[in-house]
């Protein structure tokens, strides 16, 4: 029997601090889920299943003994900012195959009060291939800013083009209260903006921000007694890139292969998504990511993401909180894709609210575009 | 050659997989591998081949020549030894026998740097042990 709709989202919460100092980011996790479990009518004690990344090799271990939980079941998957999407994946398999009834999954982090520059930080040399990248100063952005610089090159996509997205995602910023900024930018405050890595500005990057969030998962049967609206996981799929022998095309992406796979095992098509939540690490990763998916076609996505189609009112609204770009980015992203469809798909997205949303799509970046990263694209419906 | 010393950016480790790489850079010679049972070419050096898992391997003198495939020009980076050479052009140099590399640009301005332009190598001795492979517009 298929796992896909069987595991429900039932529980969702977005810690609304931008800047933590105050607090560890420990307590972003346990506050978070406290949140997600109230939200989802559940106790602690109810979670038999943990699932965290961002905490350390094996900082799941100290995570559990923070929480004082004795779960069942664990998973501390970790390939970057995707990873909360991939946990969602990993308890609707753990929970239809009974190996726990109810997850929890937690993200916490003070990257912004910790002025953590996780951009512009710099690699060291750790495992084996960095020895071949770092001593040349290769950055975050700077790995997103070669495949922004290729996909100009390959399809004459403009730096005015990307900037529509920054300014799309400010404006729907200005809906959420709790986002970092919120007064509206221009395509020409963005091409003014200071030059990062060409052909990357400030403002086509994400803010940095502290931030955490938490979900409770369930079987469907379960969720639907629960305080809240039950969001079905529908279909989902992971994939990995990497520079492989040497001869990797930068713009072919690991949603080029989870896109497709999630939706077909879903069973739906580009036309029945009413919103699409993609990792927005910098402006390049939305336009490639929505040309992988396959809702326009590979070098169209300039022309795609201009014309308010991905905003609010458009046909393809996208990161409707705003997203990392102007909401938060406390280092891995992926967990608040998932409250906000979440919000969507509950009706709960106040003036940001996409008018009956009932499918939406998820998809988390991990790692580095241009470099190796993961994907994961996960479907979600209402019940 | 630059002291030691006075060297502040990520040195790259030496390691029994990368050894003869890293060995040839000093001799001032660029090389890839190629599988000896199957002929795929691959950089970065690694002691099997990805694609048959083989360990049958010959290395490959480059030409050094190449052209570039991706690149960016970085206005900004924390670490140590390149926060002081802002700004610098990190590219992907593609080599003519085929596979690509990361490395930097020298020896132009970065607002010159084109994808496709055609370069080669130049060697760059960073210490006493290690040298670079680094490119310049032909």
């Amino acid at each position: 029997m298929s796992i896909w709709g069987r595991t429900a989202i039932a529980g969702a919460w977005e810690h609304p601090t931008r800047f933590a100092p105050h607090m560890t980011a420990f307590q972003i996790h346990a506050e978070s889920a406290r949140g997600a479990l109230a939200d989802a009518g559940l106790t602690i004690h109810d979670v038999d299943g943990f699932f965290t990344s961002g905490v350390g090799p094996i900082g799941l271990l100290s995570l559990c003994h923070h929480l004082d939980l004795r779960p069942d079941h664990v998973d501390s998957t970790s390939i970057g900012g995707s990873s909360f999407v991939s946990h969602c994946l990993h308890a609707a398999a753990a929970i239809a195959a009974g190996l726990c009834k109810v997850a929890l999954v937690t993200y916490g982090s003070t990257a912004a009060s910790e002025r953590f520059a996780i951009g512009t930080a710099g690699t060291l040399v750790g495992e084996p291939p960095d020895q071949f990248e770092a001593p040349f100063g290769p950055t975050v952005v700077g790995s997103y800013a070669m495949v922004a610089q290729r996909h100009m090159h390959e399809y004459g996509t403009s730096s005015a083009q990307l900037a529509e997205i920054a300014v799309t995602m400010r404006r729907q910023a200005g809906l959420n209260p709790n986002a970092k900024y919120r007064e509206p930018i221009t395509v020409e405050d963005v091409l003014a903006s200071r030059m990062i890595s060409s052909p990357l500005h400030l403002l086509d990057c994400c803010v940095i921000s502290d931030g955490g969030g938490a979900l409770v998962l369930t079987s469907t049967e379960r969720a639907r007694d629960l305080a809240k609206p039950p969001v079905l996981i529908l279909g989902g799929a992971e994939a990995v890139r990497h520079l492989g022998v040497g001869r990797h095309d930068l713009l072919d992406i690991a949603a080029r292969q989870s896109g497709p796979l999630a939706l077909a095992r879903a069973g739906v098509r580009h036309d029945d998504i009413d919103c699409c939540m993609v990792y927005d690490s910098y402006t390049i990763t939305v336009l490639v990511t929505l040309e992988a998916l396959g809702f326009c076609k590979p070098g169209e996505g300039g022309a795609f993401c201009a014309d308010g189609r991905i905003g609010l009112g458009g046909a393809l609204p996208v990161n409707t909180d705003g997203g990392g770009l102007s909401s938060n980015h406390p280092g891995m992203r992926g967990i608040f894709l998932v409250i906000e469809a979440v919000r969507q798909l509950r009706g709960g997205a106040g003036p940001a609210q996409v008018p009956d949303a009932k499918l939406a799509l998820v998809h988390g970046t991990g790692g580095m575009l241009g470099q190796r990263h993961s994907g994961v694209t996960m479907i979600l419906g209402q019940a | 050659m630059a002291e030691p010393r006075s060297y502040k950016k990520p040195l790259p480790r030496v390691d029994e997989e990368s050894r003869g790489y890293w060995e040839a850079l000093a001799r001032h010679e660029l090389y890839f591998q190629r599988c000896r049972d199957c002929g795929a070419a691959r950089f970065y050096p690694r002691a099997l081949c990805p694609a048959c898992l083989s360990s049958a391997t010959e290395w490959v003198r480059a030409s050094g020549r190449g052209t570039v495939y991706t690149f960016t020009v970085t206005h900004q980076n924390q670490t140590p030894g390149f926060r002081e050479e802002l700004p610098y052009v990190l590219a992907m140099v593609e080599l003519a026998e085929g596979p690509r590399l990361l490395t930097n640009l020298v020896g132009c301005a970065p607002d010159d740097v084109r994808i496709g332009m055609p370069v080669e190598v130049v060697f760059e001795d960073v210490t006493a042990e290690i040298t670079l492979a680094k490119f310049r517009p032909v």
